[in-house]
């Protein structure tokens, strides 16, 4: 793993590595966004292209934070406060989604009807 | 403080906790703002794409109004590669090349510029063919009000981009920033780019003519 260079307060940050690194990674995110095109012309249906798109935006997610914005290199406290709280954030706000589902079915409620059913 | 002082000879002579211009989690405090900042803005673009997410579902008449994905597939290209531009221009300033970095830093300035036209440009064929905020012609209206605003916030932060890319870019040129501005400025620019990873699939991909 990369040590950043931290000695120097207000210098930027050092790390060691390699424009090489950077080339595999960017070839990476362009693969990884061809395929992201690649499903969208397959014929699923919609939850389960969008299962596979959002798998794909994760990975390449991933990878940017990791290698292009160095999260990878940072010392563990601040990786860890970084990962740790957006994940929860991201997942805090998944709460609404069988309200939406209950747009699409009905169940419990409609607003076809606006009664609830039995 | 003097420059070569580490921190670990810092903190000898200083208790835990009481040590003055170190940031918490031994990270710069430009960086450590910028990352807040980053959390905080994904959490904002989370909630766009989860409420966009929310409508789609619960909207059973959902237009798919999109027919190419070359001009999607062209913007992400773009996009992407002007984050490698950006990583070399950082690289370029943490080695004190000053030409390399201005350089690699105009060049991702104008990817951005030419990917924000890119995005007028389809802007206004889609308003050309009526689409609005609160109405298009094939369905659901909610349909201009997520589109728009996800990839309006989307531009405005590509735009805020650019402008800050050409006065940090410029700014170290003439001597007036130094390599860690051009260090924070780059994680930004990742992270817009991080964002259209998602805006792609999500508002544009699953939206596609089938």
């Amino acid at each position: 793993m990369d040590a950043p260079d931290v000695n120097t307060p207000g210098a930027a940050t050092r790390y060691t590595d390699t424009p090489a690194r950077y080339y595999v990674i960017y070839a990476c995110l362009l693969v990884l966004a061809g395929l992201q095109f690649f499903i969208a012309t397959l014929h699923l249906d919609t939850s389960a292209m969008f299962t596979r798109m959002l798998l794909v935006a994760i990975v390449e997610a991933g990878l940017a934070v990791m290698f292009f914005m160095h999260l990878w290199a940072e010392k563990r406290g601040w990786f860890l406060f970084v990962v740790v709280f957006t994940v929860f954030v991201m997942l805090a706000m998944q709460y609404g989604w069988t309200d939406s589902n209950r747009m699409e079915t009905g169940a419990p409620y409609t607003l076809k009807t606006g009664a609830a059913q039995q | 403080m003097s420059a070569e002082l580490t921190l670990e000879a810092h903190a000898a002579h200083h208790p835990p906790g009481m040590i003055e211009g170190l940031p918490p989690f031994v990270v710069p405090a430009k960086k450590m703002a910028m990352w807040l900042f980053i959390i905080a803005d994904a959490a904002t673009f989370a909630g766009c794409l989860v409420a966009y997410g929310f409508l789609r579902n619960g909207t059973p008449n959902w237009p798919r109004p999109f027919e190419s994905m070359t001009n999607a597939a062209l913007m992400t290209f773009i996009l992407l590669t002007s984050s490698l531009t950006m990583l070399l221009g950082v690289r370029a300033a943490k080695a004190s090349d000053r030409p390399a970095a201005f350089r690699w830093t105009m060049i991702t300035t104008l990817l951005g510029i030419v990917f924000a036209a890119l995005h007028i440009r389809e802007w206004l064929e889609l308003i050309h063919q009526g689409i609005t905020l609160s109405s298009n012609p094939w369905g659901s209206p909610h349909f201009g009000a997520a589109f728009f605003s996800i990839t309006g916030l989307h531009l405005l932060h590509v735009t805020g981009g650019v402008i800050v890319l050409l006065i940090v870019g410029l700014g170290y040129n003439a001597g007036r920033r130094n390599a860690e501005d051009m260090e924070v400025t780059g994680l930004y620019w990742h992270f817009v780019d991080l964002v259209w990873m998602f805006v792609v699939p999500f508002v544009y991909l699953l939206n596609m003519a089938q």
